[in-house]
């Protein structure tokens, strides 16, 4: 019955908050999204923390997304020991790395009483939870790499299709369980915390001109024309 | 050619009396709250000086404003590609103690102490936490201290002087600074836009004002590094970037801005400039002893019917041109090439033009070249330190701007008080290249202008328009009229 709810129904609950949380915070606390950085009140601590963390994380991100997505191609890529030796070394040291690094920023925050509130510490203590539970898993129950594919992979994308296939993740050992809970209530304080920022990552940065030229609009589009060329567009050249 | 408008200013230094009223003035208005008590968008600092954030000048340590790569500009903290890799820590942010810690009193104290011997005192405690501290510094700590070893001597602009023109700055006897009081250059090539991943930051069409969306700033703070004048902040509160915003809710309705408006010196100019957007990139390629003079080349004259055709098939409305032919700054900047830019060799081409600070005045005759005022050869301030601030390193053109400035004052001195002979001060007028004419245009202008004749503002109509803003009336702690902080810390 738990098994039902925790892995059944509460992921959907999770992913709906998280929709229907980002529109609404979109939609009319738009200047609330933010990564609220505290660099300018802690700078040290925050390299040797945030850093590690961030790109850590988001390579363990995306080798769960890529086991999930491309199962197949997982597996095959995992056949030989010698390839799933290296995959799980790595693993092992990202997941280190991570929780070394969100540890740091937790304890970080405690000097940071003027711009930290209760939500930082509870999504500061989840994340911690959750890199460690990860890397407990992946050290205890070796070849996880390799077993994912077979058991919570399935789980997520039937999860995806709308058939939730509960038994998957019922046998599993608790920190396993653990793990995966946590990672649906994450996903369901994104709207209600600055996990938001997730769902602002920059890329398009990569291709905006440098300079951005903003023309005044009314309600139903622009007030004037002709539009002048080149508004919004590039006047000088990025490095 | 893409003519635009663009509200800039001139800050005349002779005039500036270092008395912070419009860093006061600023202060209440904008920067009152929760998050921004240690930004001061507006600044006064003495010069030579290390200055606000300490070390701003130093873009070693900051990488801020531009370089040129293979003939384009590009940003000295690096491309794209690069920032975004920084995101989650950027190494060359100002910290918190670069600016200073802001703090207030625990006033309460003087009422709560029990009644004793000593006087009570009220402690200083961080405007941070509330935590009891000791002021290290403040928002203008090193005021006056021009020439003291310990604030002055680490201006950065100090290294390209000898040591004997150090010398010349720091004998206490003859000691000399000045003040340069900084906004936000609202500048055309701005660092601050092209750095910011998320394209929060953009120049305003219609009058050039740089600002910072609320609704789009997502707190990855590039833009405070990037911007070589240090004139973005970070509000740690809210986790936005703030910045000045050329008072612009006063421009729209024909107010000056705060910082113009309360000047006690009288030292602000206000106007609009026309420009061409096509040739930005190229001015600000151009190998630094040029700078000032590629900058001075985009500007177009208002008054010729070419530029003004243009600027109409452009979009520039009439009231802006027909500001654009009264302007102030066009005046000192192009006719006269009084005013010059603050480091042009960061390559923003800034809109903020500085009328250099004139050689202290002397009240006798000077010896030698038989004037009454100091002359430039024996100036007591370097010419090549203020080259460094205001010529991109070329004292031509700082010098080119100081024989003028003289030579108005000989011109005025001999029309006034009729005690130089008039040989002298023509001779003058023509070694600077100036008509007795100009010369009185400038001292006028200079000396006693009002209020209308200094600050020109262009009618904008924006009245006529939905202000693309919540309802000023609501300006509460979150500031910028946002009923609700962000949420979510
Ligand atoms: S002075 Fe700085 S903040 Fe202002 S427009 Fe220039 S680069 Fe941007
Ligand atoms: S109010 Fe005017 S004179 Fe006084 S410090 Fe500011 S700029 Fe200088």
């Amino acid at each position: 019955m738990s098994d039902l709810f925790l892995f059944g129904i509460f992921p959907y609950l999770a992913v709906a908050l998280a929709v229907g949380g980002l529109v609404h915070r979109y939609r009319t606390l738009r200047h609330t999204v933010t990564a609220r950085s505290s660099q300018l009140l802690e700078d040290r601590a925050l390299y040797w923390g945030s850093v590690p963390w961030h790109y850590a994380i988001l390579a363990i991100l995306l080798a769960h997304l890529g086991a999930t997505l491309f199962p197949g191609a997982w597996g095959r890529l995992l056949g030989a020991p010698g390839r799933l030796l290296a995959l799980e070394v790595s693993g092992l040291a990202l997941g280190g790395l991570a929780v070394l690094g969100i540890a740091l920023l937790l304890v970080r925050r405690s000097r940071l009483g003027a711009s930290t509130g209760a939500m930082d510490w509870v999504v500061l203590a989840l994340l911690l939870l959750q890199a460690a539970t990860g890397l407990y898993v992946a050290f205890t129950l070796r070849w996880g790499g390799a077993w994912y594919v077979q058991t919570a992979a399935p789980w997520l994308a039937s999860l995806a299709t709308l058939s939730p296939q509960v038994d998957r993740m019922a046998p599993l050992p608790a920190a396993v369980k653990l793990h995966a809970v946590n990672a649906f209530a994450l996903v369901a304080l994104l709207p209600l915390s600055k996990l938001a920022h997730l769902t602002s990552l920059p890329v398009a940065y990569l291709w905006r001109p440098p300079q951005v030229v903003v023309w005044r609009r009314a309600p139903g589009g622009p007030v004037r024309t002709p539009r002048p060329a080149g508004g919004g567009s590039a006047t000088a050249s990025r490095g | 050619m893409n003519v635009r408008a663009q509200i800039s200013s001139v800050f005349h230094l002779d005039k500036c009396i270092g008395c912070h009223t419009c860093s006061v003035a600023c202060k209440n208005q904008w920067t009152d709250r929760r998050g921004v008590e240690y930004a001061w968008w507006n600044d006064v600092e003495t010069k030579p000086g290390a200055g606000y954030p300490v070390l701003w000048e130093d873009q070693e340590k900051y990488r801020g404003g531009w370089t040129v790569e293979g003939g384009r500009p590009a940003l000295r903290q690096g491309g794209p590609g690069a920032t975004l890799a920084r995101l989650f820590h950027n190494p060359a942010l100002p910290v918190l103690k670069d600016y200073y810690e802001p703090f207030t009193y625990r006033y309460q104290d003087l009422f709560d102490a029990p009644a004793g011997d000593d006087q009570p005192t009220a402690r200083p405690i961080s405007l941070l936490d509330g935590r009891p501290i000791d002021i290290e510094s403040g928002p203008n700590w090193d005021d006056d201290l021009g020439g003291s070893p310990v604030y002055a001597a680490q201006d950065p602009g100090l290294a390209r002087l000898t040591a004997a023109e150090r010398e010349q700055l720091f004998e206490v006897e003859r000691l000399a600074f000045f003040y340069l009081p900084r906004i936000c250059n609202h500048c055309l090539n701005p660092a601050c836009v092209a750095a910011c991943p998320s394209g929060a930051i953009y120049k305003r069409g219609e009058d050039g004002v740089v600002l910072v969306s609320q609704d789009k700033c997502r707190s990855w703070r590039m833009c405070i590094s990037a911007c070589p004048y240090k004139k973005v902040y970070y509000n740690w509160s809210t986790g936005k970037s703030e910045k000045c915003i050329l008072c612009y809710p006063r421009l729209e309705v024909g107010e000056a801005p705060a910082c113009f408006h309360t000047c006690v010196g009288r030292i602000r100019y206000l106007g609009v400039l026309l420009y061409d957007a096509d040739r930005l990139a190229a001015a600000a390629s151009r190998p630094d002893a040029e700078l000032v003079e590629a900058q001075r080349e985009v500007l177009l004259d208002p008054a010729d019917p070419a530029v003004a055709a243009e600027a109409r098939a452009s979009g520039v409305s009439e009231q802006v041109l027909e500001a654009a032919r009264r302007s102030p700054v066009w005046r000192f900047v192009k006719e006269w090439g009084l005013a010059l830019p603050l480091h042009a060799e960061w390559r923003t081409l800034p809109m903020l033009f500085y009328v250099p600070p004139l050689l202290p005045a002397l009240a006798g005759p000077a010896e030698g070249d038989g004037g009454f005022f100091t002359s430039l050869e024996r100036a007591r301030l370097p010419l090549r330190y203020l080259a460094g601030l205001f010529g991109a390193g070329n004292t031509e053109v700082v010098e080119a701007a100081y024989r003028k400035l003289i030579a108005v004052r000989l011109h005025r001195r001999a029309a006034q008080v009729g005690d130089l002979p008039p040989a002298a001060a023509a001779g003058a007028l023509a070694a600077a290249g100036l008509t007795p004419r100009q010369a009185d245009e400038i001292y006028r202008l200079t000396a006693l202008a009002s209020m209308p004749e200094r600050v020109v503002i262009p009618g904008l109509a924006r009245e006529e328009q939905t202000e693309p803003t919540a309802d000023p009336q609501r300006q509460y702690a979150a500031g910028f009229g946002f009923l609700r902080p962000p949420v979510g810390r």
